[in-house]
């Protein structure tokens, strides 16, 4: 095996699975160190550079960063590092004065179509680099699905209105209530770039029997959701089916229940564990008293004259081929009967562009999505750039800011008449915590206490309001016992052979053994005699060689706590734990 | 050094033996030695020993005396018995608690200055005594806790951190093991795991006195050029005269050895040592050629390490005094006390 190249950069990014993991790649460790150091506004800042939407996204992200946890591997549950960054958002001090100033303009003009978190970040990564940059968006207020979409009790519209506000004050120009009905019109208008963010528009809907005489009480959920958040819809039945497993499906559930909604069932056609709701969100849904139907797949609507009574269900099981395919098989049981007054169909999203002329010189695929250089997200005509769930299908909101970056990075280069395939690269430093024999610039003590709860509303009071926020957040106290559970994995263990005197001092001290002093060999086989066999293959091999014995170091990145002991118990320092900073380029940034 | 615990997370995949415990489970308190100490080496050894025989830990007995290296039983082994004596006196406070008790495996952990100076006596009559247990001296040649003065094991010639030259003679305690009659004698090095391990295995299966002379750099006061047990001298003199794998009665044998190169030898309690040959024909059955062998190579200023003597036919010290099998603490009133027609009977017979 060949040694690591710890100066590449995606090395020890990897090593911080969390930032990793993240597609924004927010400096997580980073983040939650300021949080314990009380620095709310710093962590603040730290968030939003990266994710725009630290106050939203700590409340409704996907979370990505969280499976990913390394603490996962090695304790029951990861870090709370959604809402702890949530915490950041509720406690810092007024931090207006820390975000960049609207920059001199270089008389290039961007259009964005579409108000939410894609065109948002598209803008004020161009708007601080002197971009004239305009947002269109149909609504009233900015945010997209995240306003529309998005329940109130989930995420208020004050933390929307505030943080597209920081945006709009970067001298992002917002032309409200404008609906763009041609890309055509919009290209004859003197603009450098045009950025469409317009998102998955339109809910896939059941085409069963029954679905059109029954119409009056079957609602395609994003539709419903969005007649909620804006108020259009105030009441449901007191017998409700969703259907579908999806987060969707859940925020249909819990709107559901508290617009009157007594006797409220998802019904899912896969399993429990394979629907595509995070595991969070069906907790909550389960928490309100909902209860999930798995293996039913929806038949029919069953209605008296037009008048809804229920949905016909046949049940299915999962069979599984060589290849790990899944397909549901009927199990030949009777099919079941549920009774309703009301279905929210929460069955998926689609791409909608009706309103982009086919003749223009943007290609589409079969899939009706826009066909794009996955990398620069510029599509064929080339000053038209997409990103969000505009460009390569449905995802989430942290999806589309990192599209957004990227896609600011490719307008800007467009601009700037430099090939958009050279991306500026990312940036690394790596910098020595030691402070003295013991001590460290960072809590090297790991905690090994469990998960803080995230204290919520009781569930009397929060069905009562649609709009009053379930969650109620970590408090102070909670917040900084949390934070101890982060094992700074961006505190990089570092080795340097020529100082080694293979002592195994480091071997031993090791809590989890993730250190070795072997032969060199080929990765498979080295993995299989390290002193606790690796068998997470996704996890590197930290191999460093030019030992006297001509032995190599190997360390398993797997489930190093970062917690310094081999450097500590290192007596020549050939052992350092350095903060390692990657630093993603954005738009503007040197190629 | 380091003052914080050890993290208590562990992958969930982390090995475990036939028992159910991980490595983890047979360490004991946070080493407070010098980063960087031989002894924390010989400690994980000990512990890796331990996990891969599954010994209970409770069935374990532990003794040391004074000194860095008699400092170590706290950490490993945290949840066996243990007794850390008066300086030099660990051999007679183990010979004793072994009579009282020879269900428990002893391990007496000693240094050079505990062993080869103070205590040289007390280590000369437990190996004589024929005592069924590891002994294990850490020897590094050097009085560490007092600030690196030549100890008696350290070699003529050999250089002090401050310069000087040790003029005494060395005492070298595997020869002297040899000659009063241990039935295991090995020497290793600390900054060895894979020649260690086995060694200190195949000692804890042997059914008599096994004395291992373990060579462990002082980081501290004896790791520089002219010290002749420094990490790199060690590595460039040793001379290992066999590697061993220690093989348990009920256990798989997977390994296999180019023909000749392999000696076998089957202990008391059926555990099976392969002694691998290295280099040099040596027989590690003949107690006088291997004393022969160490002196030998010693002259040409090598250091001899690996399994250098074994003899599994002995007797240990209960069957040389016909001791009671059990527990003298699990004696009964009945047998300790047999009543009066026993007394008068013996009376009678010394009449």
């Amino acid at each position: 095996m060949k040694p690591t190249d710890i100066n590449n950069p995606d090395y020890l990014h990897k090593v911080v699975d969390c930032q990793w993991a993240c597609p924004a790649h927010t400096p997580v460790p980073e983040y939650i160190r300021q949080i314990a150091a009380g620095d709310f506004s710093t962590a603040y800042m730290i968030n939003w550079r990266s994710n725009v939407f630290p106050g939203i996204l700590g409340r409704v992200c996907d979370r990505p960063c969280e499976p990913a946890c390394r603490r996962g591997r090695v304790d029951k549950e990861p870090v709370a590092i959604c809402r702890l960054k949530r915490v950041a958002a509720d406690f810092k001090d007024d931090i207006r004065d820390r975000l960049p100033q609207p920059a001199e303009k270089n008389g290039k003009r961007i259009a964005c179509i579409g108000g939410g978190p894609a065109s948002l970040t598209v803008a004020r990564d161009l708007a601080v680099q002197g971009y004239q940059v305009t947002v269109f968006d149909s609504g009233s207020s900015p945010g997209g699905m995240m306003r529309s979409q998005i329940p109130k009790f989930r995420l208020p519209d004050s933390v929307i209105d505030e943080e597209c506000g920081y945006i709009e004050d970067l001298g992002v120009e917002l032309r409200r209530n404008h609906w763009i009905g041609s890309l055509r019109e919009v290209l004859a208008g003197d603009w450098d770039a045009v950025f469409v963010g317009t998102g998955a528009p339109r809910g896939r809907d059941a085409d069963l029997p029954g679905r059109n005489q029954a119409a009056g009480h079957i609602h395609v959920g994003i539709d419903w959701l969005a007649n909620v958040a804006f108020g259009h819809v105030t009441s449901i039945g007191k017998r409700v089916i969703v259907l579908g497993g999806g987060n969707t499906a859940m925020d249909c559930c819990r709107s559901a229940r508290r617009l009157g909604g007594e006797d409220v069932r998802v019904v899912v056609r896969s399993g429990f564990d394979e629907m595509k709701a995070s595991p969070w969100e069906k907790e909550d849904a389960l928490h309100e008293g909902i209860p999930i139907h798995n293996f039913l797949v929806q038949k029919a609507f069953t209605h008296d004259h037009g008048r809804l009574t229920g949905v016909l269900f046949e049940k299915v099981r999962a069979e599984y081929d060589d290849k790990g395919r899944r397909s549901l098989v009927p199990t030949g049981e009777p099919d079941v009967h549920m009774e309703c007054d009301d279905v929210l169909i929460a069955i998926g999203q689609e791409n909608a562009f009706p309103w982009i002329e086919r003749d223009i010189g943007i290609e589409f695929d079969r899939w009706g999505l826009p066909v794009l250089n996955a990398q620069t997200l510029q599509s064929t005509l080339s000053r038209v750039f997409f990103g969000g769930d505009a460009a390569l299908g449905p995802k989430n909101i942290i999806t589309a800011v990192a599209q957004g970056h990227e896609a600011a990075i490719s307008i800007d280069l467009f601009c700037r008449k430099l090939p958009l395939t050279q991306r500026p690269p990312a940036t690394m430093n790596l910098v020595s915590q030691k402070m003295g024999i013991h001590e460290w610039s960072y809590d090297n003590q790991v905690s090994e206490d469990a998960r803080r709860k995230v204290p919520v509303r009781s569930i009397e009071e929060a069905l009562k309001d649609i709009k009053s926020e379930f969650e109620l957040g970590y408090d102070f106290k909670l917040a900084c016992a949390e934070t101890a559970r982060c094992l700074n994995c961006d505190v990089a263990t570092v080795f340097k052979p020529k100082l080694c005197i293979e002592c195994d001092a480091c071997v031993d001290i090791c809590p989890t053994e993730c250190i070795t002093f072997t032969q060199n060999g080929e990765e498979d086989e080295l993995r299989g005699r390290l002193k606790a066999p690796s068998h997470n293959p996704e996890q590197a091999l930290y191999l460093a060689e030019g030992l006297k014995t001509a032995r190599v170091m190997v360390k398993d990145e797997n489930v190093c706590l970062h917690c310094g002991m081999c450097a500590e118990r290192c007596p020549t320092g050939a052992w350092d734990m350095q903060k390692f900073q990657v630093n993603i380029a954005q738009a503007g940034a040197e190629v | 050094m380091t003052y914080l615990a050890k993290p208590k997370l562990l992958a969930a995949d982390a090995p475990r033996n036939a028992l159910g415990y991980t490595r983890r489970d047979y360490e004991g308190a946070i080493s407070t030695l010098c980063a960087g100490c031989g002894h924390d080496s010989i400690s994980a050894s000990i512990v890796q020993a331990c996990f891969d025989l599954d010994i209970e830990p409770h069935k374990v007995a532990k003794l040391s005396g004074i000194g860095c290296s008699s400092k170590t039983p706290d950490y490993f082994l945290g949840n066996s018995h243990g007794f850390n004596s008066v300086h030099g006196r660990m051999p007679s406070v183990l010979t004793g608690a072994a009579l009282a008790n020879r269900n428990l495996l002893y391990l007496g952990v000693s240094g050079d200055g505990d062993s080869a100076s103070i205590g040289i006596g007390q280590f000369a009559h437990a190996m004589r005594r024929g005592v069924n247990m590891t002994y294990i001296v850490e020897n590094n040649g050097v009085y560490g806790l007092t600030k690196g003065q030549f100890s008696a094991t350290a070699d003529k010639g050999s250089k002090s951190k401050k310069g000087v030259i040790n003029s005494d003679n060395p005492i070298d305690l595997a020869a002297l093991a040899l000659q009063l009659g241990a039935t295991y004698v090995a020497r290793s090095f600390s900054g060895d795991k894979e020649q260690l391990v086995p060694l200190i295995k195949g000692a804890l299966r042997h059914g008599g006195p096994a004395f291992i002379d373990v060579i462990s750099p002082c980081v501290t006061f004896n790791n520089h050029a002219g010290s002749t047990k420094s990490y790199d001298y060690v590595r460039e003199h040793n001379a290992a005269v066999n590697r061993l794998d220690v093989i348990l009665p009920k256990a798989q044998i997977e390994a296999s050895y180019p023909p000749g190169s392999l000696r076998r030898v089957v202990q008391h309690d059926g555990s099976i040592l392969h002694l691998r040959k290295v280099g040099v024909d040596y027989d590690p059955s003949d107690r006088i050629g291997a004393m022969n062998h160490l002196q030998e190579r010693q002259a040409l200023g090598e250091i001899v390490t690996g399994l250098l003597y074994v003899d599994s036919s002995g007797q240990d010290m209960h069957a040389h005094l016909n001791t009671v099998e059990k527990p003298l603490n699990q004696l009964g009133d009945a047998y300790l006390c047999p009543g009066s027609k026993a007394l008068e009977a013996l009376n009678a017979m010394l009449r």
